[in-house]
């Protein structure tokens, strides 16, 4: 599947989206390890770990895109498979802490102990094992999404109601880790990380190389949701959410290919909040709010939905334009900057701004507007 | 009207005492209707009388109330939802004809082709060199060939209809309910629709909706006159049309 598209498929666009990536996972960590800091090629670590940051969202955009700009599932949940991938990484984090925290346990993280918890908690088992935790950030979101779409795409909820399930699951999901006894640290989370796999998790070297792989899963990301979208089950995919009923009159059963795409994004939603942990150097309850999910659906239409590298470009420009505009005077206002984005792009640019660009070069090129669209075209 | 169990065993298709009402109306009462295997079938009947209802029924989309639909003799299907129908054989185009605008022509009939319709087969699906022969084949029958990058949703209301009917061909179904196929096209285009049809039929057990005596003429079929949900009248167009109760249905409307 891979290799037929490979060789065949794959665009201008995506070529170049996954070489500026390759770029960046080599050229930005040496910027910021081998150039001197008096330079002006210079990347200084906090940069290069807010755009890592930057490309985990761009990896949680793709993973909605799919599901929404390709299955027509507006989930507003994502976020919630983001977060759990994120403590999923968190908890491998806290084990490697041992006795290095506060009160000295060798097993127990800090907040247990203050806690008076005597005993880990069955769900922390094998979280010391770096591939076991690993196994869970694609397991534990995978697992949800497969359970919570099971029910609601075989009893064929859809549309509206389908989003508000999605909102109140992130919603119950906020509540649940909000509380001490959920025993995953309550509303101050999972911090005050020392190690990844042996390596400082505060280092340089360190956070390039997170910087670098985040640039990797990005590509892997990306392309495995070309490959599903480019195969015969995309076009499946599509057909359903353009025309659902139709689909099934042909014989496909949609809830399981709506099961498929939905988990295989929560997966990759997991894989993102992964990276995101060790390179914020905090996960807590409030990653499950429902404005982040609602956040991540913005930057998908910003950036233009059903494109997959838009997706990516929608959360990377509106998350640099936050930052730029959250670190100014105009600070209390980002929200209805993005409320307004979000009105301007929905009212005059329902592509977003890829599908706007494309057009416009594409009308460019042909100087023709679509005329394509009145009588027999020739075959192209 | 009681067929026989020998009736029930011979048929592919068999409808009995079918009633269907929605909020109270009742859309279909007690309809009978016998597709003998290989047979084409005309259905006709003013506006409301229950033609599309009826095919919603035998394609899992209404479950009827009561009564008995049963397929090949011995499938019960109104245990089955829409896509195991399908994948029994039962093909259908709708009314308003339904293509997936976002795709090409060529990929709506990919879609629509026989093949294993699992998520790991359409995931790793490669098409393979009978498969593009046969779009191909399908795509010379219903004349756009030359237009098959294009993006259905471009097509004209009747293309649309030929490469629905395409699309029913690439299903390769042994029982095809075709909704009005000749809606919106030319006396031109409604005349090779109705060779078309009877080319299938050839092959094929079809059910045929249309208002267009004409059409009906064309094809020579049998001929099911539905009226308030239920089988008015049956048999060749002009026993029928003689037919007073007919007739009067019709004038009266
Ligand atoms: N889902 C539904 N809910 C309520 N009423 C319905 C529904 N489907 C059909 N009806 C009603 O059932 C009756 C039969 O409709 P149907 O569409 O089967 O008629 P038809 O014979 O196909 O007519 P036409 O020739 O106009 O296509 C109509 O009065 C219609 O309004
Ligand atoms: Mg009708």
């Amino acid at each position: 599947m891979i290799t037929r598209f490979l060789i065949q498929g794959i665009g201008r666009l995506d070529l170049t989206f996954l070489g500026l990536l390759a770029a960046l996972a080599v050229l930005v960590p040496l910027a910021n390890l081998l150039l001197p800091e008096n330079s002006v090629l210079h990347v200084p670590t906090s940069t290069m770990s807010l755009w890592g940051k930057y490309l985990c969202y761009a990896l949680l955009a793709i993973s909605l895109d799919l599901v929404w700009g390709y299955c027509g599932i507006l989930s507003l949940g994502h976020g919630a498979f983001f977060a759990l991938g994120g403590y999923a990484m968190g908890m491998y984090l806290m084990r490697q802490i041992g006795s290095r925290g506060v009160y000295g346990n060798p097993v127990l993280p800090d907040f247990m102990v203050f806690l008076n918890w005597h005993e880990l908690p069955w769900y922390w088992y094998g979280f010391s094992s770096f591939p076991f935790a690993m196994l869970m950030v694609l397991v534990v979101p995978g697992l949800l999404a497969f359970v919570f779409g099971w029910f609601a795409f075989r009893s064929r909820v859809t549309g509206v109601y389908l989003s508000i399930i999605t909102q109140a699951l992130t919603y119950a999901l906020l509540l649940a880790f909000f509380r001490n006894d959920m025993g995953f640290g309550g509303n101050n989370g999972l911090t005050d990380f020392k190690d990844i796999l042996g390596f400082n998790v505060q280092a340089q070297a360190t956070r390039a190389a997170l910087f670098a792989m985040t640039c990797v899963m990005l590509i892997a990301g990306f392309l495995i949701a070309r490959g599903i979208v480019d195969s015969k089950l995309g076009k499946v995919v599509i057909a359903i959410r353009d025309a659902e009923s139709r689909t099934r009159f042909l014989g496909y059963r949609v809830d399981r290919f709506k099961l498929f795409v939905f988990t295989v994004s929560a997966c990759m939603a997991g894989v993102a909040g992964a990276l995101y942990v060790p390179q914020v150097g905090i996960i807590n309850p409030s990653e499950f709010s429902p404005a982040n999910s609602i956040e991540t659906v913005i930057w998908v239409a910003v950036g233009g939905r059903g494109t997959l590298v838009g997706a990516a470009l929608g959360a990377v420009v509106v998350n640099y334009a936050k930052t730029v505009f959250t670190s100014g005077f105009m600070a209390p206002y980002w929200l209805f900057a993005l409320g307004a984005l979000f009105v301007f792009v929905t009212l005059f640019m329902p592509k977003g701004i890829l599908g706007t660009a494309q057009d416009w070069w594409g009308r460019r090129r042909k100087r023709e507007p679509a005329a394509s669209l009145a009588e027999p075209a020739p075959a192209e | 009207m009681i067929p026989a169990h020998a009736t029930l065993t011979s048929s592919l298709l068999y409808l009995d005492g079918v009633s269907v009402s929605f909020d109270g109306f009742k859309a279909i009462r007690g309809l009978s209707l016998v597709i003998a295997p290989g047979e084409m079938r005309a259905i006709i009947g003013p506006n409301g009388a229950g033609k599309t209802t009826m095919m919603d029924i035998i394609t899992g989309k209404t479950r009827p109330d009561e009564g008995t639909v049963m397929f090949g003799g011995s499938v019960d299907l109104t245990r089955l939802d829409e896509a195991a129908i399908a994948n029994l054989g039962i093909g259908r185009k709708f009314q308003k004809p339904t293509v997936f605008d976002f795709h090409t022509i060529e990929d709506n009939i990919l879609l629509a082709l026989k093949s294993q319709r699992t998520v790991a087969r359409t995931l790793f699906w490669k098409t393979a060199a009978t498969d593009q022969k046969r779009i191909d084949d399908i795509l010379g029958i219903i004349k756009l060939g030359d237009a098959r990058s294009r993006l259905a949703g471009s097509l004209s209301h009747g293309q649309k209809q030929w490469l629905e009917i395409g699309m029913l061909l690439a299903q390769d179904p042994k029982l095809l309910l075709v909704d009005e196929p000749a809606a919106g096209m030319t006396d031109g285009e409604t005349a090779e629709t109705a060779v078309l049809l009877k080319e299938i039929a050839r092959d094929h057990s079809v059910i045929v909706v249309e208002h267009d005596m004409g059409f009906i003429r064309e094809l020579g079929v049998k001929v099911t006159v539905l009226h308030e949900g239920a089988v008015l009248a049956e048999g060749p167009l002009d026993q029928v049309s003689a037919n007073e109760r007919v007739v009067e249905v019709y004038l009266g409307r």
